[in-house]
């Protein structure tokens, strides 16, 4: 008995553990999955391992994941600050678009300015479309989810619409924006990706992101903008009641986590995506910052590490037609994982209510000393540290 | 004036077009919303809807029998949904999103495998919703087309008010609607009368999931007459902005729904003829909502203890 | 009293050897409890003695780890409030169980409402709402929302509700808590009436002059035990209050005569509207002084709310002055509010006063995060931040469970009340303004409250004590502020103050 508590205990305090469980259950739905259709768990499960463990297969993951570790990194913040930003999609979209303007009709510029410049223009662009709705909510009481559902597809149509503009469009025939030049994108060189054997779209992007990572992680916990947001975003009442200005605080929110995944539009776009199509559908990379920032526990190294998990499952998933397994097989295996992650709530309550009697037993026990001593009485100077003294001299 | 008529029947059919499924989903989404209980994870529930309502057709040859299977598939992910938030007491927001992920990667995976590697199901005329009134009205005159475009929609539209009317009922003149709503607004209450919240909850969140299946159900089996992967894109999400929009009201998500439809049927009427841009067209249905919330509807109340598990005391 | 309704051969209730624990922790550990027909049987202990979970257990919403319910001579398993309720048992919750947007009568027929085939009846709902409550003489509006009704007729309902499903057993959960004098007469009144009709009544309080004013019967519990059950014509108010703590306590609140210095605080003609656009506060003024205790008395929902929100800036006024050393900080922010000399225990500790989720040491520092030597260019200065909490604990007698860096939401009442003071004590503004500041607290930590309001009045702050417990207000106050319709009505000293007149001032009474 004493053993088996221990336990859950020890899974209830360690979130990396929840999140291992989760991942492992995904895996063993997935299999269950592959049994009834008749495909080899081994082959399937084999085929993903083997496609993100080559040198090339990694370099893959990296590209594929730096704009979910971005998105991801937006609504971990979004969280931390009390938002749910749904709409990381929509800001994802704009910042994309604006990089691509900015790269298309710059493209004059040398690469030391143009990258800059295109990164700036993707961040306040997110950070514009963040804003909106944060005025929505502020000055209107407009519910945030709502708002963002719709500026997500405005984006989206707006994305389209300025896809389609004459000096944006490709001359050819292709339904997308013109490609960027040399100068605007992330890539590495040419001769870095033969020698190592890279992807062909190996670029820098995910060190930008892992250094957004870290300035998020120190605006989080090491400033007073950081204190001020989470303060808002878990108490509004104790933070306004406290002298922190709520609205701005939103405002300031929504900017900053428009801005993160705004500039995972430009790391995209500048990295793997070299142009922007006029789709018929949302891509999903806001939905998929989501599922990332919700299995990295709302952290940003958590986001680093979930969008890289993110990246190799729907790289290797890719691959999976191979071996005649669906690809949709990955996004089973992550929609298991959240959902468990969701449930494990559980073994934390498990384990919150065992420490909340040991706690109340342990209160219990001081009463009970206590009530034999005689509490200060109330004293007449009243100064904190006088009447200490007259405790202690009882 | 005969175009304008035409015009007018067109649109009248789209907005019912575009709404019909938007309106299931909503009422679907009431059902959870009001009994205390997050759902984002109707899109989800819509797309399970959408599939094996096809699937179902596709080889019974009937379209009923298919339309319901389709609200049946979406129940199965609302029991998922209710399950992990109401038996469980799981954050709701994440379980939605799991419901949204595992949704659409289960159907579409066993698309592939019944039907070989392709994912688009079509269907035949005699497998897709009739159109209860088709060849009633004469298309010969201007009149007669217009009733023809408004009234020979699909049985799924005449259900859709049908819907409107019974879930409105439910929630504001029985016994299990006055419960439902007071547990979404204090389960303790509930709890101290002797009403099973807990029990309450997971058949709204399941009715929820069955009204979303029969929503995804009319995309597939009414509008477009296939199953694609993207045969539902974000009306789940439009059906839950209707929701806040309506107030978490049936009839309040209906005005919402319905002007959706309205606004996305102005896309289909203008678009091409007007010189528009149809991206920016596409747009007014969203930029539409946004002004109407600002201009018109301002805060919604939500209820009290929406999102927040309910715990048993033992 | 005399104990005439009392049929002392007819017990309703027995409890017989109650324990309950949650895991490791015993919330009650053999308590004997027996009621009879037609008595009125009180319950007394301190906050987490152990009452509400015993009452919870008679009312099937948990089940007792061991022991015996008998009503009327039968034992019964409750295994939910459903079968409490089939035995005649109704409870009213300290915390209202009322659904706000809903009406008096859904409110009472829910759970048991009337139908006509598949449609609710609601007409025959109200119908009977407004039998029941003329049967009782509870007047009450059928039709009124209970957000739009006062606290008063919402314990109204309650008891309808109860009423309303048969109950003959009727628990009331610290039922005065936010009534006024006047309220709680009438309501002892009500009970009075009900046990003559043959009801009978448990009503659970830490409040011993009303066990005494109304109660047949009182059973003590301290510290999850059962010390003991009297009659209460035969003890005295401290024998009960002994009994219920253990140990002598004295309610006196030892206060030195004071001269009181300059004006602090001064509100003029202050107006505002509440959160529906009714005017609440109508021409309000007050002052307080430096060593100088003002307490507001009323009934809730005067306008005390209101002024103390338009004084910490949380609330806009639509006329008037709110001055802080000269200073007007009427309209500005709370911020601005603080930095010219106010400082407040709010009343909802947890909604206003603490960030529940922020470790106690960030707590600590809450409108000061920005400042040196907390803060320096934007960055937070962890080590002054974390000798200052390891400070303010060891000084205020804090005890945050082992480290200041544990979240705030994981303290107890008390503690989270003593971050709080220590907090606003060491801000140190001339201006201290109190709200409720021991509601929720038990006699240990109300002691422990009452004694730094009083320190930091000796030590020159001007105090302004906003409380519904008028006991509070009389024995801290050296002015007693009525406050009426958004007015003070009436300026008592605090030494010639009684609770009679007090009463019917707040009632509308008009001056003494």
């Amino acid at each position: 008995m004493k053993k088996k508590r221990s336990v859950i205990e020890i899974i209830s305090t360690v979130r990396f553990l929840h999140i291992l469980l989760a991942i492992i259950l995904g895996f063993a739905v997935g299999a269950l999955f592959l049994t009834v259709m008749g495909i080899s768990v081994g082959d399937a499960y084999g085929k993903l391992l083997d496609s993100v463990t080559t040198v090339k297969g990694i370099s893959y993951v990296i590209v594929y994941a730096t704009p979910y570790v971005m998105t991801g990194l937006s609504v971990a913040f979004s969280f931390k600050t009390g938002v749910f930003n749904i709409g990381a999609e929509g800001q994802f979209v704009v910042g994309s678009m604006a990089a691509a303007v900015t790269g298309i009709l710059l493209k004059a510029l040398p690469k030391p300015v143009l990258i800059p410049l295109c990164f700036i223009a993707a961040m306040a662009a997110g950070a514009l479309w963040g804003i909106i709705v944060g005025i929505l909510k502020t000055k209107w009481g407009i519910n945030e989810v709502l708002a963002m559902i719709m500026f997500n597809w405005i984006a989206f149509y707006l994305s389209n619409y300025i896809a389609g503009l004459p000096g944006i469009k490709n001359t050819g025939t292709a339904e997308a924006t013109q490609s960027l030049t040399e100068n605007a994108r992330t890539l590495l060189s040419k001769e870095t990706i033969s020698r190592l054997g890279l992807a062909p779209t190996a670029n820098w992007g995910i060190l930008v992101a892992v250094a957004a990572m870290i300035l998020v992680w120190f605006i989080i916990e090491k400033t007073t903008l950081g204190y001020e947001l989470k303060a808002v975003g878990s108490n509004r009442f104790a933070a306004e009641y406290g002298g922190i200005g709520v609205n701005r605080s939103i405002l300031t929110a929504l900017a900053i986590s428009g801005a993160l995944a705004g500039l995972g539009g430009a790391l995209h776009l500048m990295g793997m995506g070299n142009r922007i199509s006029i789709f018929s559908a949302q891509e999903g990379f806001g939905f998929g910052g989501i599922v990332v920032a919700l299995i990295g526990c709302s952290n940003p190294f958590g986001a680093l590490a979930a969008g890289l998990f993110y990246g190799a499952l729907t790289y290797g998933g890719s691959k999976l037609n191979l071996v005649g397994a669906p690809t949709q097989l990955t996004s089973v295996i992550i929609g298991t994982v959240v959902f468990f992650i969701a449930i494990s709530v559980i073994f934390e309550r498990l384990g919150g209510g065992i420490r909340a009697r040991r706690n109340a037993a342990a209160r219990e026990d001081k009463q009970k000393r206590e009530a034999q001593k005689t509490p200060p009485e109330a004293a007449p100077g009243g100064a904190p540290d006088q009447e200490k003294k007259e405790g202690e001299a009882k | 004036m005969t175009d304008v008529i035409n015009s007018l029947g067109i649109l009248l059919f789209a907005t019912l077009a575009y709404g019909t499924p938007l309106i299931y989903a909503s009422l679907g989404s009431c059902f959870s919303e009001v009994s205390g209980v997050v759902n984002i994870g109707i899109e989800g529930m819509m797309t399970a809807g959408a599939f094996t309502g096809t699937v179902v057709a596709y080889f019974t040859g009937s379209p009923w029998i298919g339309f319901l299977c389709g609200g049946l598939a979406g129940m199965l992910f609302g029991a998922l949904h209710a399950l992990a938030t109401v038996r469980l007491g799981a954050d709701q927001t994440i379980a939605g999103t799991a419901i949204n992920m595992l949704g659409p990667g289960v159907v579409i995976m066993i698309a592939r495998v019944l039907f070989d590697s392709t994912d688009t199901i079509p269907l035949t005329t005699e497998q897709r919703m009739p159109r209860l009134l088709a060849g009633v009205f004469d298309t010969g005159t201007t009149f007669g087309r217009f009733m023809d475009n408004v009234f020979s929609t699909y049985a799924s539209t005449y259900l859709v008010f049908v819907a409107v009317i019974i879930v409105w009922f439910v929630f504001y003149k029985t016994r299990f609607g006055l419960r439902m709503r007071a547990c979404g607004e204090h389960p303790e209450a509930c709890e101290t009368l002797g009403i099973n919240v807990l029990k309450t909850r997971f058949l709204c969140v399941c009715l929820s999931g069955f009204l979303s299946g029969l929503g995804g159900a009319c995309v597939t089996m009414a509008i477009s007459n296939q199953f694609r992967p993207i045969s539902i894109v974000g009306q789940g999400f439009i059906a839950i902005a209707a929701v806040i929009f309506g107030k978490f009201r049936p009839h309040g998500a209906l005005v919402g729904c319905l002007l959706f439809g309205f606004c996305s049927g102005l896309k289909t009427v203008l678009g091409g003829s007007s010189g528009i841009d149809t991206q920016l067209i596409s747009m007014i249905p969203y930029v539409v909502t946004v002004l109407v919330l600002i201009l018109f509807v301002g805060k919604s109340r939500v209820p009290s203890a929406n999102g927040k598990p309910f715990i048993k005391a033992r | 009293m005399g104990k005439e309704h009392v049929d002392m051969n007819t017990p309703v209730i027995e409890m017989r050897n109650i324990v309950k624990r949650f895991g490791d922790f015993t919330a009650n550990d053999g308590i004997n409890l027996t009621v009879h027909k037609g008595e009125i049987h009180a319950i007394l202990g301190e906050n987490g003695a152990g009452k509400s979970t015993l009452m919870n257990q008679l009312y099937g919403l948990i089940k007792p780890t061991s022991g015996d319910i008998i009503v009327r001579g039968q034992k019964i398993e409750m295994n939910n409030p459903r079968d409490a309720i089939a035995a005649g048992i109704g409870m009213v919750h300290q915390h209202f169980m009322l659904i706000q947007p809903f009406t008096v009568t859904e409110n009472i027929v829910l759970g048991t409402e009337p139908v006509s085939g598949i449609k609710l009846d609601m007409v025959k709902a109200r119908q009977n709402v407004l039998e029941i409550s003329e049967r009782y003489g509870l007047s009450i509006d059928p039709d009124a929302r209970i957000e739009d009704i006062s606290v008063g007729m919402q314990q109204r309902v309650e008891i309808l509700k109860a009423l309303y499903r048969g109950a003959d057993i009727l628990i009331l959960d610290e039922p005065t808590s936010s009534l006024t004098p006047q309220e709680i007469l009438e309501l002892i009144q009500i009970m009075h009436k009900l046990t003559e009709d043959g009801k009978s009544i448990i009503l659970i309080t830490h409040k011993l002059k009303e066990i005494k004013e109304s109660a047949d019967f009182c059973t003590i519990i301290r510290l999850g035990k059962y010390i003991g059950t009297v009659d209460v014509d035969t003890v005295t108010e401290s024998d009960l209050a002994n009994m219920m703590v253990g140990r002598n306590v004295t309610f006196k609140v030892d206060k030195p005569d004071m001269e009181p210095g300059e004006v602090v605080l001064e509100v003029k003609g202050l107006h505002a509207k509440d959160y529906r656009g009714v005017e609440i506060l109508k021409g309000l003024n007050l002052t307080v002084r430096r060593n100088e205790i003002v307490g507001i008395a009323g009934i809730d929902g005067n306008g005390q709310t209101e002024l103390v929100e338009i004084i910490t800036g949380l609330k806009k006024a639509t006329a008037g002055e709110v001055l802080v050393n000269g200073v007007n900080v009427c309209n500005k922010t709370p911020h601005f509010g603080f930095e010219h000399g106010v400082s407040s225990i709010p009343a909802d500790r947890q909604k206003h006063g603490l960030v529940l989720a922020h470790s106690v040491e960030d707590n600590l520092i809450l409108q000061n995060y920005k400042k040196n030597p907390y803060a320096k260019k934007g960055i937070l200065q962890r080590s002054p931040i974390y000798s200052h909490a390891q400070e303010a604990v060891a000084k205020f007698d804090i005890r945050p469970g082992g480290s200041e860096k544990r979240p705030a939401g994981t303290l107890s009442g008390g503690n989270q009340q003593k971050v709080i003071i220590a907090r606003e004590v060491y801000n140190d503004k001339d201006l201290l303004i109190a709200v409720n500041p021991t509601r929720g607290l038990d006699v240990g930590a109300i002691e422990y409250v009452h004694g730094y309001l009083v320190g930091q009045r000796n030590k020159g702050k001007a105090i302004l004590l906003v409380s519904f417990e008028l006991d509070e207000i009389m024995s801290l106050s050296d002015i007693i502020d009525v406050i009426f319709d958004g007015r003070i009505v009436s300026r008592v000293p605090g030494k010639e103050a009684d609770e009679k007149t007090l009463g019917l001032m707040m009632a509308g009474g008009g001056k003494a």
